[in-house]
């Protein structure tokens, strides 16, 4: 299936999620608000998303983002789901009642940039110690440790 | 090596026997290195270049053994992160003495392109492990690396079996975490004990 068929097949059984569908590079990005992540995800588990192939968190300064890399198998057909994380109260529901594949994934990016996953069955830190302060792969963490790059690099 | 040194100690007047015995346990050891490729990172896919048929580091005398307990050299290749530290501490602390570190690739020497704004790398293995001889590069070729090994070798070659003289004087420089690098010396104080 081509990109552009599942764009229609996406508007014709989820006229709701049509508006927010888009192509970049050949690829559709599908970007919803927090509230409905999980309603959105679990409308293209029907549709025959049947992968989550990774979900990872991007710091935007502002705002995290999260962007969730979904396959189908019998549509042989990829997307990327993506949603805006507010900083002030990183959390966002959990997919992993979906996709079980979420589980780790979610963890990691729990560990490292501090999202909270309302649902997740064992939200744990996945690499560092359990003891560690902070989460290091936000822009603005700093620890006693690091060297802070100059500016002329 | 127990026994010879017991022997370079109670022998102190025969210097002779000792640089006969110095120079053939040298040239025994300079000619048979056996590595542990301590690869953590890209690095390594350069030192099993080196160790296969192409540029065949056999031919040195030198050939990867997985065992620490078998082997002279640490050949350290590669990203050396906080969670691995111990671990290649306590490998290096397995490995039988006489023991050399060789720090490959600009990660080992110094944390290379990790060195900045990094919470998890250490930078270089000589933070942790006295380092014999480094081989700069991003990764260093495998002509690189022999050349490496044979400069060992030369290390060797002015190394005495006496405990005492183990390190010729002027080999041993200070590491980074060595307090005698920086410039300020510490303050003395009026008994003049470091302050």
């Amino acid at each position: 299936m081509k990109i552009e068929e599942l764009r229609e097949h996406l508007c014709e059984r989820h006229p709701d999620l049509c508006p927010l569908f888009s192509l970049e590079f050949g690829d559709g990005i599908l970007v919803v608000d927090a509230e409905k992540l999980h309603d959105a995800a679990s409308d293209l588990c029907d549709l025959g998303f049947d992968l989550l192939g990774w979900c990872t968190a991007v710091d935007r300064g502002t705002f995290f983002e999260m962007v969730y890399r979904l396959r189908s198998r019998t549509m042989q057909v990829g997307m990327f789901l993506k949603c805006q994380v507010p900083r002030e109260s990183p959390s966002i529901a959990s997919l992993t009642d979906l996709w079980p594949a979420a589980n780790w994934h979610e963890r990691e990016v729990y560990d490292l940039f501090g999202i909270t996953f309302e649902g997740h069955p064992d939200l744990r830190r996945m690499f560092l110690p359990d003891d560690w302060p902070g989460h290091p792969l936000r822009k603005d963490y700093a620890d006693d440790r690091m060297i802070r790059r100059p500016d002329y690099f | 090596m127990a026994l010879v040194d017991r022997l370079a100690k109670s022998l102190d007047g025969a210097p002779v026997l000792l640089t006969s015995v110095d120079a053939l346990i040298d040239w025994s050891l300079g000619h048979s290195l056996w590595a542990m490729p301590m690869g953590t990172a890209c690095c390594a896919m350069e030192l099993i270049a080196a160790s296969f048929s192409k540029f065949d580091f056999d031919r040195h005398g030198t050939f990867p053994r997985p065992d620490p307990r078998h082997v002279d050299v640490m050949v350290m290749a590669g990203t050396i992160t906080r969670k691995m530290q111990p671990a290649i501490k306590r490998l290096y602390e397995q490995m039988p003495d006489p023991k050399f570190v060789v720090a490959m690739g600009n990660c080992a020497i110094s944390g290379g392109i990790f060195f900045y704004d990094s919470y998890s790398v250490v930078r270089g293995v000589d933070e942790f492990l006295p380092v014999d001889v480094y081989i700069a590069g991003c990764p260093p070729r495998p002509e690189s690396l022999q050349d490496g090994v044979l400069q060992l070798r030369e290390l060797l070659a002015t190394r005495s079996i006496d405990p005492a003289k183990r390190y010729p004087k002027e080999l041993l420089l200070p590491t980074p975490s060595d307090e005698r690098r920086g410039e300020a010396k510490p303050a003395e104080g009026e008994d003049g004990e470091p302050a």
